[in-house]
């Protein structure tokens, strides 16, 4: 199994693999417990669109979904402010409406098809040196903006009423999360696809919060359960030959069952 | 240091066309405790939000927090805030009893800052003082709710306010942690010289506590010492049936 560590593929596949790992889970606890889960999927869609967007004019797909996913985020949080009470609207609309461009802007692209389907379904296969740097360049600069806005991230999430109160300005604070789940969205997309990106996002968290003792010690459960599905679900893909962005996924899902079968087990219900 | 803590002065909020509040005027001075009492929807809560800066402007008068226009007030910290639904939180949040308090630092720390020793020492003191000290690492979805109420007290008085509002605390908890509730608010009147706003619509504990006593039902009826507000006979006079009708449900 450890000759898959010498082919350079692999080894950038691990790489962008555990830094996804590590980011997903991360942004991802903030969304479940706010309960805005849907954003992820949301964003995807939107990376989706951006995708194609890049690819019709001959541009990095990646940045265009980057820059599609951003512009989203922004546009979200402005319409979340404007129309509090029907923010899932705003999101119902939007995810149907960027699937509906990325067709459209497919459909005018010559050739799009196969390149198309790594989008949709992760392609850790193929990651490239390129791709693996912008990776890890967004991938550190949403880590540092996680470290530096911890205190007020979890002071919003827990609630937001005493934050503002407070003084903590949390407009600001909930704009620069939604840029950060977008970059994490696109950064991601390129691994998992755009139809897994949310469950990476939601459910190494789903499995940390069956377990956690304290806010800590969810987030750090949610990043090994992210960190375990990921090397164990790109190990199985390259050992049994199987699309990689599903079995990382399916690896997550297996290690939430066996949490709720040990838990059920023990009697801990 | 004779600025009144907070100062409304002829205040009238609406959150439509019908008034909630009218010609409010109201002072509290340092070492004041008073207590804010009406019935349901007399607009406690509301009066509370333009204090505290959550409603941006009332609709006429103004409203200053030590001595400053509410509007350009930025030390947020110098007051602690308990809010009526307090302990309606998502009572599945992995946070622990002292991640939840530490909250309460986050403004005065400063943005972009990561807490220090110091943060955490006032932690640990602010949960002393509350008796809550013992349940630091306890999952704060595990407590009762006057277990949790003290732990929102604490996350209040962790940034060492000089002002400390109470919306409704003794909703929901038990009499023996109302009394243990009123004994910790004395307590920490003596000890820090806290001044307190305790809203409630429990007219009989609280006239036996306080030190002034407001009585809101849209307007201000009336505003001084608990001793010269007289029985209950006033009481009814000036509120209607609203006070005997509330009086009841809560002893039901
Ligand atoms: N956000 C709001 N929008 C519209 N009306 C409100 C809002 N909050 C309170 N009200 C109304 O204002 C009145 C005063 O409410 P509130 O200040 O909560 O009273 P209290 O705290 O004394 O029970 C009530 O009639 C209530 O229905
Ligand atoms: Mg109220």
């Amino acid at each position: 199994m450890l000759e898959m560590l010498s082919y350079s593929f692999m080894q950038r596949a691990l790489l962008a693999g555990l830094m996804v790992a590590v980011i997903c889970p991360a942004i991802g606890i903030f969304l479940v417990l706010r309960r805005l889960a849907q954003y992820g999927d949301t964003f995807a869609h939107v990376s989706l669109a951006g995708v194609a967007a890049g690819m019709l004019a001959r541009f990095h797909p990646i940045y265009t979904a980057l820059g599609f996913s951003v512009a989203v985020s922004l546009g979200i949080d402005w319409l979340r402010r404007r129309y509090s009470r029907y923010s899932e609207l705003a999101l119902a609309i939007m995810a149907p409406a960027s699937l509906g461009l990325a067709v459209v802007l497919l459909s005018l692209t010559k050739g799009a098809g196969s390149e198309v389907l790594s989008y949709l379904f992760g392609s850790i296969m193929t990651v490239t040196q390129q791709n693996l740097y912008l990776i890890a360049g967004l991938g550190l600069i949403v880590l540092l903006a996680l470290v530096l806005l911890y205190k007020e991230m979890l002071s919003v999430t827990f609630d937001e009423e005493f934050a503002r109160i407070g003084g903590l300005p949390v407009g600001v604070v909930n704009a620069i999360f939604m840029v950060l789940t977008a970059m994490t969205v696109a950064m991601a997309m390129n691994i998992v696809g755009v139809l897994l990106v949310s469950a990476l996002m939601v459910v190494p968290v789903a499995t940390a919060l069956q377990l956690a003792r304290s806010f800590r010690g969810a987030l750090a459960l949610s990043v090994a359960a992210g960190l375990l599905s990921v090397l164990v679900g790109l190990t199985l893909a390259y050992t049994l030959n199987l699309a990689p962005g599903g079995t990382v996924v399916l690896t997550a899902v297996g290690l939430l069952l066996l949490v709720l079968g040990y838990k059920k087990a023990r009697g801990l219900e | 240091m004779n600025t009144p803590l907070v100062k409304l002065k002829d205040v009238s909020f609406g959150y439509g066309s019908d008034p909630v509040l009218e010609a409010v005027d109201l002072e509290v001075r340092r070492g004041d405790y008073l207590g804010l009492i009406g019935p349901n929807g007399s607009g406690k809560t509301t009066m509370l939000k333009l204090i505290l800066g959550t409603i941006a402007e009332p609709t006429r008068g103004k409203v200053e927090l030590f001595g400053v226009p509410s509007g350009q007030f930025r030390d947020w910290w110098k007051v602690g805030y308990v809010a009526q639904k307090a302990a309606s939180f998502n009572s599945g949040f992995p946070a622990t009893v002292a991640e939840v308090v530490l909250t309460g630092r986050a403004p005065r720390r400063g943005l972009l800052r990561l807490y220090t020793r110091e943060d955490r020492q006032a932690v640990s003191e602010a949960l002393e003082k509350v008796g809550m000290l013992a349940f630091k690492d306890r999952l704060i979805g595990r407590l009762s709710g006057g277990q949790q109420q003290r732990v929102f007290i604490a996350r209040a008085l962790v940034s060492h306010p000089e002002l400390l509002i109470l919306d409704e605390p003794t909703v929901g908890v038990d009499v023996e942690a109302e009394a243990q509730f009123y004994r910790l608010i004395r307590e920490l009147r003596q000890q820090m010289g806290l001044t307190v706003v305790l809203v409630s619509h429990d007219m009989g504990a609280v006239a036996h506590e306080v030190t002034s006593l407001a009585c809101l039902n849209r307007r201000l009826f009336y505003h001084g010492s608990p001793e010269e507000f007289g029985t209950e006979e006033q009481l009814c006079e000036l509120y209607g049936h609203h006070v005997r009708a509330i009086h009841h449900h809560h002893h039901d």
